[in-house]
C-alpha cells in the first residue's frame, strides 16, 4: 500500500449526521444488506468500499430512500438523520431528498440548458423568490461545483453538450443547488477520465466544508485520497468502519486486509 | 496453466482448423458466403415484391380514380321562358318555387334542341329522350336555384354551364364508347355523336371537379353529382372526437400504468387485456358501440359522435401501447436525477419523462388516428352507411347530425350500379390516401422536431 497517498486530515467535527441501526434491505427474497450499524459524521467525507455486489450502493440509496422507487426492495431497521428516523411513516421522501442530495454513477444531466439543470431543484422547492435570487443560486452552485468559469458564457446551452467530467460537475452543482445537508455520491468518477476524476475529487474535498459527503467508490486509492472515514462492506455486511488511515494501514478484520491487498474483490 | 494439455488447443481430433493458403477459399468459407448471398437475395426479393405491389396498387387506384376529379360540363344559351318558370307572372320567388325542377329540365332540353338547330348539327335518330338525358338531373335543380335566387333572369336567355349526365361524362373519360353506347339503355349512339359534335364545337368542356370534394352524396340516378363533402366533414369530426378523447385518456392511462401502478397480478391482467384489445377485430367494437352508445345511451345513429366514440375505443389500445413504449424508452437515469433533487413522482413525469416521451406519443397517436380514419367495419354497424345528403352542422351540435365517413362512402359507392360511382369510389380512396399520407408526414415531422438526444 505504499503507492497510496494517504492524506493526513483531522476530522473536523464529531457530531453524528446520520446514524443507522440494524438496517436490513431485501430485494424480493434476496437479503442484500444485513444488520448494518453505522454513524456518519457531519462535515466529513465517508467512503463506502467493497467488492461489486457487496451492498454499498444499496445502503447509500437507503439514506435518501431512492430504494422506494424499486418495487421489490424492502428496508427494515432505522436510519436517523439529525435524530429523526427517515423511514418514519410521516416522512415524505420528497422532502427528505431535498435535504439529502445525490450524484449518480453516470452523469445524468437533464436534456435542458445548463441553467435549467441547476435551477430545477431550487424552482420546485421554492428556494428563490425571484429571478435574481435564482441567478444567484445557480452561480453559487456552479462555482461550488468548480464549473462556473467554464460555463458562465453558455448557460443556455444544453447540459448534455458538456464533456463527461463537466456533466458530472454539473450534476454536483444541481445537487448542491437545493442546499442539502448530506450529499450522497454513487461512484461519481467511474465514468470519468483521470483528469476529470481528479477535478471531481478536489471538489469533493471542498464540499466537505459544507456538507456531510458519503461516497461509494470502487477505487481504494480514491477512498484513501478523499475520505476521512471508510466503511468496508462485504456480502451485505459492514465488516469494518473507522478512520480511513486506520482501515488502510491497520485493518482489524482479515477480510478487510484481503480486500485492500487485492486478494478478494 | 498446468491443467491445459497441448491437444486441448486443437479440438478433439487434435487437428488445426486452418490448412492451406489464405488466398483460396476453403469449402467451409465458400458455403458460408453462398448462404450469405442467398439470404441477401431473399431480402431483396421481398422488397421488390413489396414495391411492385405498392406500384400496382397506386397505378390501379389512380388510373381508376383520377378521372373523378374532372367533370364534363356543357355551356349553352338557355332561354328561361316565363310561361314555364313563372306561370302567374308575378316574379314572386314564393310562387315560383311551386314549379318543380322537372319543368326546368324541359327548358334545358328545349334550349339544347334550339342550339342544335342554330348550329346546324345533323344527327340521325336523335330522340327527345337523348336530349333530355343529356344533362344531369342536378343541372335542372341548380338552374332552378339560380332562377329562384335571381327572379329577374326570367324571360331572358342566359349562357348556362350545365352538368352533363354520367354517360356523356363517361364518353370523355373513355368509359363509354360508341359501341357500348349502342347496347346501353341509358344512352344511344345518337347521343354519343351529339356529344362528339359538341366537343369539337368547344361547347362541351371537361374541367376540375371541385364539387366532387365539396358536395354531398347523390342518389343512384345522379352519379355525376355525387361528392365526398359530407364524408370528409364526418371523418374530420370523428377524428376530432378521437383526438380529444383518446389522447388524454390514453396518455393518462399509460402514465399511471408505467410510472405509478404497483406491479402485481391485477396490473398484469390489465396489461394483457390492453394488448388483447389492440388485436380485437374492429367490427366487434362496432357491435359494442351499437349496444352501448345507440341502444343503451340513446345517441342518434349515423352520427359523428357515435362513430367518434367507437373509434376512440378502438384507438385507445394503440395509443396506450405506443405511449407506454415511449415512456419506457426514457432512460431511468433521468427519473433518478429528478427524484434525486427532490422532485415528486408527478413532477418527475410531467417535467422530464413526458417531454422526452412526446415524440413517441405523438407518433403513436397519429398512427392510431390514421388507423381510425380508414376504419369501415364498426361504422357500418352504427349506421354511418346511410345515405346522407345534407351537411352536418358546425360542431359541437354538428357532432349529433347524421354524416358519412370517407371509407364508408367508398364502400357505399362500390355497391352501386352506375360505373361513375366506381370512378368516384376510387377518387375517394385517393383523397383518403392523401389524408393518410399527410398524417404520416406530420408524424415524421413531429418526431424529428421533438427528438432529443441524451
Amino acid at each position: 500500500m505504499n503507492d497510496m497517498n494517504i492524506v493526513e486530515r483531522n476530522v473536523t467535527t464529531d457530531t453524528f449526521k446520520i446514524t443507522a441501526r440494524k438496517v436490513q434491505v431485501y430485494y424480493g427474497e434476496k437479503h442484500a444488506i444485513k444488520d448494518v450499524d453505522v454513524d456518519i459524521l457531519d462535515k466529513t467525507v465517508t467512503a463506502f468500499i467493497g467488492p461489486s455486489g457487496c451492498g454499498k450502493s444499496t445502503f447509500l440509496r437507503c439514506i435518501n430512500r431512492m430504494n422506494d422507487t424499486i418495487d421489490v426492495a424492502r428496508v427494515e431497521g432505522e436510519i436517523k438523520l439529525d435524530g429523526e428516523n427517515i423511514y418514519d411513516k410521516r416522512v415524505d421522501p420528497v422532502q427528505l431528498r431535498a435535504k439529502v442530495g445525490m450524484v449518480f454513477q453516470k452523469p445524468n444531466p437533464f436534456p435542458k440548458s445548463i441553467y435549467d439543470n441547476v435551477a430545477y431543484g431550487p424552482r420546485i422547492h421554492g428556494l428563490a423568490r425571484n429571478r435574481a435570487d435564482l441567478d444567484e443560486i445557480v452561480e453559487k452552485s456552479l462555482r461550488g461545483a468548480a464549473l462556473w468559469n467554464e460555463v458562465k458564457d453558455r448557460l443556455q446551452e444544453p447540459g448534455t453538450g458538456l464533456s463527461g467530467g463537466q456533466q458530472q460537475r454539473l450534476c454536483i452543482a444541481r445537487a448542491v443547488a437545493t442546499a442539502p445537508e448530506v450529499l450522497l455520491m454513487d461512484e461519481p468518477c467511474s465514468a470519468l477520465d483521470p483528469i476529470a476524476t481528479s477535478q471531481v475529487e478536489e471538489l469533493i474535498d471542498q464540499l466537505r466544508k459544507e456538507f456531510s459527503v458519503v461516497i461509494v467508490t470502487h477505487s481504494m486509492q480514491q477512498a484513501a485520497r478523499v475520505s476521512q472515514k471508510t466503511a468496508f462492506f462485504h456480502l451485505g455486511n459492514l465488516v469494518e468502519y473507522g478512520d480511513t488511515d486506520d482501515i488502510f494501514t491497520n485493518p482489524q478484520d482479515p477480510r478487510t486486509e484481503s480486500y485492500i491487498s487485492g486478494r478478494i474483490g | 496453466m498446468t491443467d491445459v494439455t497441448d491437444t486441448a488447443a486443437f479440438g478433439p481430433g487434435g487437428e488445426r482448423h486452418t490448412s492451406g493458403s489464405l488466398l483460396t477459399e476453403s469449402a467451409r468459407t465458400r458455403k458460408r458466403n453462398a448462404a450469405e448471398k442467398r439470404f441477401k437475395a431473399y431480402g431483396i426479393g421481398a422488397i421488390a415484391i413489396a414495391i411492385l405491389s405498392l406500384v400496382f396498387l397506386l397505378t390501379s387506384i389512380i388510373g381508376d380514380g383520377a378521372s373523378a376529379f374532372r367533370q364534363t360540363y356543357a355551356s349553352i344559351p338557355v332561354t328561361l321562358s316565363a310561361d314555364v318558370v313563372d306561370p302567374d307572372g308575378n316574379r314572386d320567388p314564393e310562387e315560383m318555387s311551386g314549379v318543380y325542377s322537372m319543368s326546368y329540365g324541359s327548358l334545358l332540353t328545349d334550349s339544347l334542341r334550339n342550339w342544335i338547330e342554330q348550329e346546324g348539327i345533323q344527327i340521325e335518330g336523335l330522340t327527345d329522350a337523348d336530349l333530355s338525358g343529356f344533362f344531369s338531373n342536378e343541372a335542372q335543380a341548380s338552374l332552378r336555384n339560380q332562377v329562384l335566387d335571381n327572379p329577374e333572369l326570367v324571360g331572358q336567355t342566359v349562357e348556362m354551364t350545365a352538368l352533363t349526365s354520367s354517360r356523356v361524362d363517361g364518353m370523355f373519360k373513355g368509359r363509354v364508347s360508341e359501341e357500348s353506347a349502342s347496347r346501353d339503355a341509358k344512352t344511344s349512339v345518337a347521343q354519343f355523336q351529339l356529344a362528339e359534335a359538341m366537343r369539337e364545337n368547344g361547347t362541351l368542356v371537361t374541367r376540375f371537379n371541385s364539387s366532387f370534394i365539396t358536395k354531398p352524396d347523390a342518389s343512384d340516378n345522379r352519379a355525376e353529382a355525387a361528392g365526398i363533402g359530407v364524408a370528409i366533414l364526418g371523418s374530420l369530426y370523428m377524428m376530432l372526437i378521437v383526438l380529444v378523447l383518446a389522447l388524454p385518456i390514453g396518455v393518462a392511462a399509460s402514465i399511471y400504468l408505467e410510472e405509478f401502478a404497483p406491479k402485481n397480478r391485477f396490473t398484469d391482467i390489465i396489461e394483457v387485456n390492453i394488448s388483447n384489445l389492440a388485436a380485437v377485430p374492429s367490427i366487434v367494437f362496432g357491435i359494442l358501440g351499437l349496444a352501448a352508445f345507440i341502444n343503451f345511451a340513446g345517441l342518434p345513429r349515423s352520427t359523428p359522435i357515435v362513430g367518434g366514440l367507437v373509434l376512440t375505443l378502438m384507438t385507445l389500445p394503440t395509443i396506450i401501447i405506443s405511449t407506454r413504449a415511449a415512456l419506457k424508452s426514457v432512460p431511468p437515469s433521468i427519473r433518478d436525477a429528478a427524484l434525486g433533487v427532490g422532485a415528486s413522482r408527478m413532477q418527475t413525469v410531467l417535467h422530464h419523462v413526458l417531454p422526452l416521451a412526446m415524440p413517441g406519443i405523438l407518433t403513436g397517436t397519429i398512427i392510431g388516428l390514421a388507423q381510425a380514419l380508414g376504419e369501415t367495419a364498426p361504422l357500418l354497424l352504427i349506421g354511418m352507411v346511410a345515405f346522407v345528403s345534407t351537411y352536418p352542422g358546425a360542431p359541437p351540435a354538428g357532432f349529433f347530425d347524421p354524416a358519412s365517413a370517407l371509407p364508408v362512402q367508398v364502400y357505399n359507392w362500390t355497391q352501386r350500379a352506375d360505373p361513375a360511382f366506381f370512378e368516384r369510389a376510387s377518387g375517394a380512396i385517393i383523397v383518403l390516401l392523401v389524408f393518410l399520407l399527410c398524417m404520416n408526414l406530420l408524424a415524421i415531422y413531429l418526431r424529428r422536431k421533438f427528438e432529443r438526444r441524451w
